[in-house]
């Protein structure tokens, strides 16, 4: 009887994914109980982040991709609408117009996208199965820019470009043409200093100092110059949990969200964040085991994108704590603090999962 | 063959999917591996560098508290202050082995178990690298003989902190209230008021009384400093600074002297006592007892203290003029009779015949008066004065209980009077629409007859009593109660004066006014119920007394008193206001269990009063004065209605 229970809830979870994931949120705990100075409020907070962002995953993996792919348009209209919503009647916070009051709550458009788009793409290559043309990466492109733009004018640079990458993925899968992808990317580097100009004045900086951070080393650069020494002086082996001088000092802003992986970096040293990479090489190397052996190309684009979005997190993150890129508001993915990201996030694996399990219910 | 096409399209672009996904495959490890060399060259290769980084060059922003403000007394006496005191404090995260450490440390300066069961919860509280006081209050001699040892002990530093003390201990100690150490609640209603940055570094927090009321005025701006520090955590030097401001200082309405006297009054009784200036809402005097002493909670009170306080049977934490709420009683008649005057009922020379008891039209069930035989002809001057139930249980019956609550919210009952401390109690002013939605019952006419003297379910707290009897005594006009009287800038020495502020004004015709004080001022002479407390008094004092049952009497059981646990025994209460022609001070008292309002609250009343009117300090007479009982008992029978 039990057993039926088990089986029937567990129907369609990944066990493979699932250990994994579940092995990123215990060690996010390990490093949050220490990041944010043995708080027992913030884990008990946490732990109902992650008690609503499972089972946010056990429904989405429960819905068949066939419906997934139904839902596709409607999600992406919906986003678009909330979008044109905050540049028109949003709520401006810290100088970004990112929120929208909606009677009773408060939400973050930009964090649908995030899904909506990849979804939409998927289903839009879907429809022009047989051999996209490049007429259809060019559509694809155009329903990817549209939020992208309105995203990165909020101004949340962080996302819109999460938001292209996860829409770039699922046209590089779809067969975009490698000489298209160079074409474009020589005109980036052509178009760069003309970006420059357009970028804000908080972002050219945040650049700017990601090459020199001790160019304002109490200011803008404190962030990095912090992180890196808190990483630095982790050594081989780190300095223990909770013994990290720089975590514990108060030293590492944003410990609990954003920069949390310093904390972790200094107190578990090169080998832990060896280790941290492997955890996340095998979410990820399952999630395009996934995608290789779906069996539509709703399912195939959307599981290849959705893995790699997951992949540009984590390396976006480590990357800006470790000083190599520019610091721009990304989480650790399954380790930060935070219930919005972290339920975006499950929806992803949760639609892993649907993709994974269903399988055998798509006769093709 | 459409069908092989498509198939044959099917596996092609499965094929092509795969190498595009192996593609990404090698984006995704060549990405890590960039990490993975980053870590190499920040974590092995250039790991000393970042080492001395982390350990010499050490950049922090130490906030400086600010001085908590300091709380006198309208003569200027400290009620609250602070002082340095020396403490030995512990940085967990930089001490190898804490036991051997704190025993070492004890053979220099003794540590008691309760210093260490407060360390041991401290450090629970707080993480590995925040500094946590082991001992507190070292004397000059324990902490110079640390000082000489202190190489041995890294982590281990003599810190002077800022202390809150109460210098009159127990005195007063509601109204002052206490700060404690800030707990998470309080960081969330920090965190929601959005001033939790301004306490970074402050440990405590108020939590009662002024001291929670005025918090932000008592705590002032927290300050900066961006200094260096070493590898030990130790100030290198200072590179920059913000000063802090000062909290403000709150001069109070109280005088510690007559607030001592009414205190010593009760004489170990429990019960209230608020004293308001009529004409400015000024509370003179704030006596809730048994009282407890606020200093054991600044350092976090210990179990054994918070056990005997939190269980004693007499309650001493309860707040009693905020939060005790009793039937008023007969202190409520004066009220009702200006309720009737103004309504133009019972205006002189009306009188009734009272036989001893009054019955609803139409029904047999007798509503007793306290005096058997009852009272004879009696008008509304003679009722207030012998305190003829009789006669009130016929006006409220007649004025019914819509109109009789609406004139007595007037006087602030069933509301909160506004003073200037947190979680009062409104009390209770009953309404039959109050009664369908609490007890979904309707409202029984026999409900309203009892009312009219201060009994069913109308509740007052001490603090409402004395308040409408201020607002009585200044002809109507309501002035919000408060404590604080001016608030001093601790650096310009500047005072702010808070003003005296008018809530409402009660429209009563003066003839009205003048009957029923007249009647009160006969309460404290000869045939009135509080002769007692009149006797000998150069001023002349109204009154009122009150006595309000505890357990419920039958129908034809009498209530003897000393047959009764002292528990049991009906509370005392007293109301009065003096000089009567201009009028300066209002008082409310209760004495629990007390029995008589006129001889165990009102003679407390009376040294309150003679203190402030005539600067007289009470004889050091034994308390037996109590020798001839005061003729009241109110007999009610309201309890056997719900029988």
């Amino acid at each position: 009887m039990i057993e039926r229970i088990y089986l029937s809830l567990t129907k369609h979870i990944d066990g493979f994914l699932m250990s994994t994931i579940i092995l990123a949120l215990v060690v996010g705990m390990a490093v949050l109980y220490s990041a944010g100075g043995h708080s027992v409020g913030r884990m008990q907070a946490q732990a109902i982040n992650i008690v609503i962002a499972l089972s946010v995953l056990w429904v989405t993996a429960n819905v068949p991709p066939q419906h997934l792919q139904r839902l596709a348009l409607p999600i992406y209209v919906l986003g678009l609408l909330l979008l044109v919503g905050v540049a028109l009647f949003g709520e401006i916070s810290n100088g970004a117009r990112r929120w929208l009051h909606l009677g009773v709550v408060r939400i973050q458009p930009s964090e649908i996208m995030k899904i909506g788009v990849p979804m939409l793409l998927a289903w839009y290559f879907a429809r022009h199965e047989a051999s996209p043309r490049l007429q259809h990466h060019l559509m694809g492109a155009l329903l990817l820019a549209v939020p992208v733009v309105l995203v990165m004018k909020q101004p949340d640079l962080g996302t819109s470009l999460l938001i292209a990458a996860s829409g770039f993925y699922v046209l590089f899968l779809a067969g975009l043409s490698w000489r298209f992808i160079l074409g474009v990317g020589a005109s980036i580097a052509v178009a760069a200093p003309i970006l420059w100009t357009m970028l804000h004045d908080y972002q050219r900086r945040r650049i700017e100092i990601l090459f020199d951070p001790y160019q304002d080393p109490l200011g803008a650069g404190y962030h990095t110059i912090q992180a890196t020494i808190a990483l630095g002086s982790g050594g081989l082996a780190g300095k223990g949990w909770l013994n990290g001088t720089q975590a514990q000092l108060d030293f590492i802003p944003e410990r609990t969200t954003d920069f949390i992986f310093a904390v972790f970096g200094e107190e578990f040293g090169m080998l832990g964040n060896i280790l941290l990479l492997l955890l996340y090489l095998l979410i990820i190397g399952r999630g395009l085991f996934i995608a290789a052996y779906a069996q539509s190309t709703f399912g195939r684009l959307l599981a290849g994108s959705i893995t790699m979005t997951f992949f540009t997190y984590a390396f976006v993150n480590i990357g800006m704590v470790s000083g190599i890129l520019p610091v721009v508001g990304v989480p650790l993915p399954l380790i930060s603090y935070g219930g919005t990201s972290l339920v975006t996030l499950m929806l992803g694996l949760g639609i892993l999962m649907s993709i994974k399990t269903h399988k055998k219910l798509v006769s093709s | 063959m459409p069908s092989y096409l498509e198939f044959r399209n099917h596996q092609r672009e499965q094929y092509d999917f795969r190498w595009r996904l192996l593609a990404a495959s090698l984006l995704v490890l060549c990405c890590f591996g960039i990490l993975a060399s980053r870590f190499y060259y920040l974590q092995v290769m250039r790991y000393q560098h970042y080492q001395t980084l982390a350990d010499n060059n050490r950049i922090s922003i130490v906030p400086t508290v600010p001085n908590r403000g300091l709380i006198f007394d309208r003569n200027g006496v400290v009620l609250a202050h602070n002082y340095f005191v020396y403490t030995l404090e512990i940085t967990p995260g930089k001490v190898d082995n804490l036991e051997q450490t704190i025993a070492d440390i004890s053979e220099l300066v003794p540590v008691s178990k309760l210093d260490r069961k407060r360390f041991n919860k401290l450090r629970a509280e707080n993480h590995n690298f925040i500094s946590v006081p082991l001992r507190s209050h070292l004397t000059e001699t324990e902490a110079a003989r640390f000082a000489v040892h202190r190489y041995r002990f890294p982590g281990v530093e003599i810190r002077a902190r800022l202390f809150r003390h109460y210098p009159q201990g127990t005195l007063g100690a509601h109204l002052i209230g206490y700060i404690g150490r800030i707990n998470d609640k309080d960081i969330k209603n920090l965190t929601e008021a959005g001033d939790l940055s301004n306490y970074k570094g402050s440990d405590h927090i108020g939590k009662g009384g002024i001291e929670q009321y005025y918090e932000r005025e008592l705590h002032g701006v927290t300050g900066s400093q961006q200094v260096e520090i070493d590898a030990d955590g130790h100030a290198v030097r200072v590179l920059s600074s913000v000063a802090p401001v000062a909290g403000e200082n709150l001069i109070l309405s109280i005088d510690s002297t007559m607030q001592k006297i009414g205190e010593e009054a009760f004489a170990g009784r429990r019960g209230a006592l608020v004293a308001i200036d009529p004409k400015t809402g000024e509370i003179l005097s704030y006596v809730s007892q048994p009282s407890f002493d606020p200093n054991l909670f600044v350092d976090g009170i210990d179990s054994e203290n918070w056990k005997a306080l939190n269980e004693s049977l007499d309650r001493p934490l309860v707040n009693r003029p905020l939060h005790g709420v009793y039937p008023p009683g007969s202190t409520l008649k004066p009220f009702v009779a200006l309720a009737g005057l103004e309504a133009g009922r019972r205006e002189p020379p009306f009188s009734i015949s009272d036989a001893g008891y009054f019955s609803l039209p139409g029904k047999t069930h007798r509503y007793r008066d306290w005096k058997p035989a009852g009272h004879g002809q009696v008008d509304m001057r003679r009722a207030i004065t012998v305190s003829c139930d009789t006669f009130f249980y016929g006006l409220a019956h007649e004025m019914g209980i819509d109109r009789l609550t609406d004139f007595l919210q007037h006087f602030g009952f069933g509301q909160k009077t506004g003073i200037d401390i947190q979680g009062e109690n409104g009390g209770l002013l009953p309404t039959p629409a109050w009664k369908w939605k609490r007890w979904k019952q309707p409202w029984y006419p026999g409900e309203t007859v009892i009312t009219g003297i201060g009994q069913g379910y109308t509740l007052v707290t001490p603090l409402q009593l004395a308040h409408a009897t201020a607002i009585f005594a200044n002809n109507g006009v309501a002035m919000r109660p408060h404590l604080v009287t001016s608030i001093q800038n601790n650096r310009t020495g500047i005072s702010r004066p808070v003003k005296p502020q008018v809530m409402d004004q009660i429209a009563l015709a003066p003839k009205h006014i003048d009957l029923v004080r007249e009647a009160m001022v006969d309460v404290t002479r000869p045939g009135g119920t509080a002769v007692i407390v009149g006797a000998g008094s150069p001023y002349s004092i109204a009154a009122k007394t009150g006595t309000a049952q505890v357990i419920g009497i039958k129908q034809n059981e009498k209530y003897d008193e000393k047959n009764i646990a002292e528990r049991h025994r009906d509370h005392a209460l007293f109301i009065a206001y003096a000089p009567a022609e201009d009028p300066k001070i209002a008082v409310a008292v209760i004495v629990e269990n007390g029995s008589h309002g006129g001889s165990t609250a009102g003679p407390i009343a009376r040294k309150v009063m003679d203190y402030y009117l005539l600067g007289k300090l009470p004889d050091a007479q034994p308390a037996a004065a109590a020798a001839v009982p005061a003729p009241e008992t109110t007999e009610e029978e309201h309890s056997e209605e719900h029988d």
